[in-house]
């Protein structure tokens, strides 16, 4: 579903309070500029009056001492007026650029608040329109839309007024035509508005389209997909072009619809007027300032309905916002936090289950009823079927989601009365889904943090990649392209690994870390987690008998439920699920402990 | 787009008659005429506006709507040469930057060639017509008001120029902060679980920044650039104000003149702002398609070229001396190498020793040196890359799954797949049970890259995308690394069913799935060190051999010590 659908009016007087509130803290500069779109205005209106005065009092009489005071007093209007309108412009811009800067970081600052659960929903591509598409059409709204349509209103009520005051019977003649434009305008607007939320969703299909497509590019190629995914985006990009070409028929037909009512308008001055002027009954000039003030009275009308597209999309994008701003963190961490390890009779870098069941969705039940406990220093191995719920259970341990019923423990604290920082800070995390930042090799292992070179590059050799550094020129200053896919997976995933070594802590949770990692290497770094976890608790999850085996103990879960505990024997001797998952394994070694025997 | 110019010259050529006729009714105003001529000035009025109309309709409709279309073709254009570009590409560039260009750098050459070709013409006719007439009215008056035009067209390119560098500054910091943004997300799990929120606040906080200032400085220029315009033609304005309002006096020109100049200074006064928004259009535009250029003329694969198009492909993979290197650097050496039709080669050793690369070499994501690889006898090169692609069957070692249903995920890569064969190869891969218990089962939405599936899940879906195009050629490059050994067994023996008339080459770390392969070949620093069978390489007692103790005993072995 695509949120761009939406698309509510165009003046959403919650929405525009909520959006002043970003105004606030430039109230004078905004006030100041309003002050000049006035002062510009009343100006604009006064040009066309200017003339009339020197047509009927000098041009006509023949006075040419006066026509040059009116001319010299004209050209002063035009110096201020290009200095309101220079600072009007400039005041206003940067403020809307300054209330941009404000919002971006406020919607960036807030999703990094927001918890997984959130990002599961969410595509990334969607975020970043948010935080860019989103902000810069508010601001043009700031900076062009609402304060021209502001402008636009106070120069068509001066000259309304200004005509209503020089001759109220012409005045009410060119006015007569103010409702059939109203009339068009409304006719416009519904087909425009129409015409814009089909081009906004087609607009967001597009990207995602692409976006996707040249994440998954290869995958693409490989499947010869190039023509089905072709065609598919035709019939997107048509959608596009459809509903462009039906705006476009609306703005080819509104624009010059007012043009001709303004030839209207126009026409019968000429009529109205002429005749007055045959009469006698009204000057020259008279005639003249209104031929300029039709003129300009139309211009404004035409922009509204412009701006009437801006305001709309406008009040979409903060609608879109601050549904987001509005979406509060599912996680976060008490106001009064209990301090992990506190009390000095827990030992640090203990996790604990108890009769926990989770769901990431309403009563879809992942996890069931799973008690279990890790007692600090502890190697606990969690196996199951793929499937099975482990990497969940180390989501909940980080409190990455949250529980449905029962209590996790850490350090004898509930994770939910820890702080989060505090709570995560306990544990070293290897992630299933390796991710690695563009970059370099020493940004992806340290992150943001402020470790020693020496520290990042001793992680780096713990997990075997010394000679591979010695390959690459620049070593860990190697460049690391846009998710490393440079580098061969099992690269990626020991960087990952070394990450996790580097932010030393006392939980060191390994999910997969080393699925595609030959056994060699995999054995070399267990050696140094060794020595370098010695009394640690670890919290080990594979598939690879190899890599689990010497845990001292190994959880068993199918489905959600813990199904068997105990060690590598004592589970190899109920002859239960364990015995199952890895009686192939287990068959094989029978059979080469006889030969390895032999072999001294 | 020539009737769309005819309409530009006709909507043009009458809006320059309408001052005429008011002038003539003005001038007539003097004389003593009747009613009735009024009336006839004021139907031409509306008459010319109508007419003006129609053809401002047609210009507007034809142009901008050519535009739109040339967009469409363009955007066409565009993804098509995307999904021919080669890996190397996209291993260069960023997500966000061809995306950029795909979208807003589009869009910019579309403004080009729509508005920006409709308005030129509309603007020069409208300066050549309006000129000509008031020099017919009065040629002094004219030269006199028009004075400044030469300088507006100078001012004009000179603004233009410097806005135009400006905002490209500027949009090169919006997509530096954009790019942030988007690894931010892409790798929040990475942050959170690191606790790097506050860092990547920051760092966002220094691109906002910098995107700020280079906004601002835009800003500067282009705040004084409108006011500048404006005041030009206002001084024209006063020009004609005090100069021709001299000749009224003096009787050279009647007050219809006089009006009539006002109102054609009052037409000229858009064209030359359009003059400055135009040259705006153009800058951006032509620096976009610049931009835009850069992925249209990066080289292609060659798509359908080779001339075995009308053999049958049987999988028959042949490597004869191959060595292969990415930019300079070797990783493969001298590699021959040979699984025939329906054999079944598996592929171990370390990490980084070139294994990937070796099968990624078959559908031709990279390109094998001439004469180093063959397809039933015939050089690679010489099968069209489509045909090559659809026989076989490619699982990367990267799983990527698209954010639809899990269903649409299976058949991504046929045209007809029935939803027997989806389900057929859900169960081969052995995912059919974990699908049938998600609550909407294989209408289940996986999620951005596939997020909302276990490890194991999503690779084993990637199976089966592979799996439904009954592949010549089965290649899984660790595909299996995320699955439990004894689901692992259930596939493999599945895919044996499946694959008997068919080749397959199989990496992994695991001695589980390798060991029934026909031939298995050990690679390391991008040489085979060992080909053989699981018995004859055990015997071997090579590097294969210690791998199985490794795998398998090393613990057996300490705890006795
Ligand atoms: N973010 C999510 N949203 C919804 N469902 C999810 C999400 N992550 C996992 N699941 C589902 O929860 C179940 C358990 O997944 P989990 O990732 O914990 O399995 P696992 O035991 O780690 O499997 P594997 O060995 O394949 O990695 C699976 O059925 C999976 O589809
Ligand atoms: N696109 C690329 N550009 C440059 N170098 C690359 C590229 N892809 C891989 N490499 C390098 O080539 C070497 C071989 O990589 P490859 O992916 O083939 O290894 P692999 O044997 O598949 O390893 P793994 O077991 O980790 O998957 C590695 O050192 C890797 O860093
Ligand atoms: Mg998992
Ligand atoms: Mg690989």
């Amino acid at each position: 579903m695509h949120e761009e659908e939406v698309l509510g009016k165009a003046y959403d007087s919650r929405l525009m309070r909520r959006l002043l509130t970003y105004l606030a803290p430039y109230r004078a500069t905004v006030a100041f500029a309003f002050l000049l779109i006035v002062l510009g205005s009343a100006i604009d209106v006064s040009f066309p009056a200017l003339t009339m005065w020197a047509v009927d009092d000098y041009m006509t009489v023949g006075d040419a001492t006066g026509l040059l005071m009116v001319a010299v007093l004209y050209f002063a209007l035009l110096l201020i007026k290009f200095g309101v309108a220079y600072l009007e412009t400039y005041l206003l811009q940067s403020t809307g650029q300054k209330i941009m800067f404000d919002m971006r970081r406020q919607i960036f600052n807030h999703i990094q608040t927001l918890s997984n659960d959130f990002f599961d929903k969410n595509p990334v591509g969607r975020l970043i329109t948010r935080v860019t598409g989103d902000v810069e059409v508010l601001n043009e709204m700031f900076s062009s839309g609402i304060v021209t349509v502001f402008g636009d209103v106070l120069t068509l009520t001066g000259i309304m007024i200004a005509m209503l005051v020089i001759d109220w019977r012409l005045a009410l003649i060119v006015m007569a035509v103010v409702p059939l434009i109203m009339a068009v305008t409304a006719v416009f607007r519904k087909k425009a508005r129409d015409g814009y939320r089909r081009v906004r969703i087609a607009v967001a299909k597009i990207s995602a389209f692409l976006q996707e497509h040249i994440t998954g590019m290869t995958v693409v190629q490989l499947y010869n997909r190039e023509r089905a995914s072709a065609s598919r985006f035709a019939r997107i990009n048509g959608e596009n072009l459809r509903a462009n070409l039906d705006s476009i028929l609306a703005y080819a037909v509104f624009y010059p619809a007012v043009e001709l009512l303004s030839a209207a308008a126009i026409a019968m001055i000429v009529w109205y007027g002429g005749a007055r002027v045959l009469a006698d009954t009204l000057s020259l000039g008279v005639l003249f300032a209104f031929f300029q003030y039709s003129e300009r009275f139309f211009r404004p009308i035409r922009d509204l309905s412009e701006k009437y597209n801006i305001l709309q999309s406008a009040m979409a994008s903060s609608e879109r916002i601050f549904t987001l701003l509005d979406t509060p963190p599912a996680i976060v961490g008490p106001e009064r936090p209990v301090r992990l390890g506190a009390s000095s009779t827990v030992r640090r870098g203990s996790v604990e289950f108890r009769n926990v069941w989770f769901a990431y969705n309403a009563d879809d039940w992942v996890i069931r009823d799973v008690s279990f406990e890790v007692r600090p220093g502890e190697s606990v191995a969690i196996v199951g079927h793929t499937g099975a719920g482990k990497t969940t259970i180390t989501h909940l341990m980080t409190r990455l989601y949250d529980i449905g019923k029962g209590r996790i423990l850490v350090d004898g604290v509930d994770v939910r009365k820890a702080d989060l920082d505090d709570l995560r800070r306990r544990f070293a995390v290897v992630l299933q889904d390796v991710f690695m930042f563009s970059g370099t090799l020493d940004s992806n292992i340290r992150l943001g943090s402020d470790l020693p070179a020496e520290r990042v590059l001793a992680s780096a050799e713990d997990v075997g990649l010394g000679p591979y550094l010695e390959s690459l020129d620049g070593g860990l200053q190697h460049r690391v392209n846009e998710r490393g896919t440079t580098m061969s997976v099992g690269q990626r995933q020991l960087i990952a690994f070394a990450r996790a070594l580097a932010h030393d802590a006392d939980i060191l949770v390994l999910d997969e870390a080393t699925s595609s990692v030959d056994t060699e290497t995999e054995q070399q770094i267990r050696r140094a987690i060794d020595r370098l976890m010695y009394g640690r608790t670890s919290i080990i999850i594979a598939h690879r008998l190899s890599t689990i085996q010497r845990a001292d103990r190994i959880i068993v879960m199918h489905k959600g439920r813990i199904r068997e505990t105990g060690t590598h024997q004592e589970l190899l001797a109920a002859r239960g699920l364990y015995y199952k998952l890895y009686q192939l394994q287990y068959k094989e070694q029978g059979l080469v402990t006889v030969q390895g025997g032999s072999t001294p | 787009m020539i009737l769309g110019t005819g309409a530009v010259v006709a909507t043009t050529a009458l809006a320059v008659a309408r001052p005429l006729v008011v002038r003539q009714g003005i001038d007539s105003l003097g004389d003593a005429v009747t009613r009735d001529v009024l009336v006839q000035l004021a139907s031409l009025i509306i008459g010319l506006a109508a007419m003006e109309g129609v053809f401002r309709f047609s210009q507007r409709w034809l142009m901008i709507g050519v535009s739109r279309r040339i967009e469409y073709d363009l955007r066409a254009d565009v993804l098509d040469h995307l999904m021919r570009l080669p890996q190397a590409f996209y291993h260069k560039n960023f997500t966000g930057d061809l995306m950029s260009r795909a979208t807003n750098d589009l869009s910019n050459v579309r403004q080009l060639l729509g508005p920006g070709m409709m308005y030129p013409t509309e603007t020069i006719l409208r300066v050549v017509l309006s000129t000509s007439v008031m020099l017919w009215i009065d040629w002094r008056l004219t030269l006199v008001a028009l004075l400044p035009l030469p300088l507006i067209s100078f001012g004009v390119y000179q603004f233009g120029r410097r806005i135009h560098r400006l905002s490209e500054r500027s949009q090169e910091k919006l997509a530096d902060l954009s790019a942030r943004v988007q690894e931010s997300l892409s790798g929040i799990r990475v942050v959170k679980a690191f606790r790097q929120e506050a860092f990547e606040m920051a760092e966002f906080d220094e691109r906002n920044r910098a995107l700020k200032r280079r906004n601002m400085d835009l800003i500067r220029v282009q705040s004084v650039f409108f006011p500048t315009m404006q005041l030009t033609i206002g001084f024209a304005t006063v020009v004609v104000l005090w100069f021709g309002g001299r000749r009224v006096i003096a009787g050279d020109i009647t007050p219809g003149d006089f009006v009539s100049f006002m109102m054609y200074l009052s037409m000229l006064a858009f064209p030359m702002i359009a003059v400055g928004w135009v040259m705006n259009l153009y800058q951006r535009g032509r620096a976009s398609m610049e931009r835009l250029n850069y992925i249209l003329d990066a080289r292609p694969e060659t798509l359908d070229a080779g001339d075995a198009a009308d053999r049958d492909l049987d999988g028959d993979i042949e490597f004869r001396n191959l060595s292969f290197a990415y930019n300079g650097v070797p990783v493969l050496r001298d590699i021959s190498l040979r699984v025939p039709r329906g054999g079944t080669l598996a592929i171990v050793g370390p990490t980084g020793s070139g294994k990937s690369t070796l099968v990624q070499l078959i559908p031709r994501l990279y390109e094998a040196p001439p004469g180093t690889l063959f397809i039933d006898g015939v050089p690679i090169e010489r099968w069209p890359l489509g045909k090559l692609r659809r026989a076989i069957g490619f699982i990367p070692q990267d799983t990527f799954l698209f954010g639809e249903t899990i269903a649409q995920n299976i058949a991504f890569g046929t045209d007809d797949a029935s939803r027997e064969d989806v389900e057929e190869s859900a169960r081969i891969s052995n995912i059919h049970k974990d699908i049938e218990e998600f609550p909407h089962g294989f209408e289940t939405i996986v999620g951005e890259r596939g997020i909302t599936l276990s490890g194991g899940q999503k690779q084993r879906t990637a199976i089966s995308r592979a799996v439904v195009r009954d592949p010549r050629i089965l290649i899984l490059d660790d595909a299996l690394s995320s699955v439990d050994t004894y689901t692992e067994e259930q596939i493999l023996a599945r895919l044996r069913g499946v694959m008997r008339e068919r080749t397959a080459i199989l990496i992994s770390h695991r001695v589980s799935t390798v060991k029934e392969a026909d031939q298995i070949v050990v690679l390391d620093d991008g040489r085979i060190r060992e080909r053989g069978t699981h018995q004859e390489l055990l015997a071997l007692d090579g590097e294969y051999a210690a791998l199985y103790r490794r795998q398998l005993l090393e613990d057996e072995i300490q705890a006795s010590e």
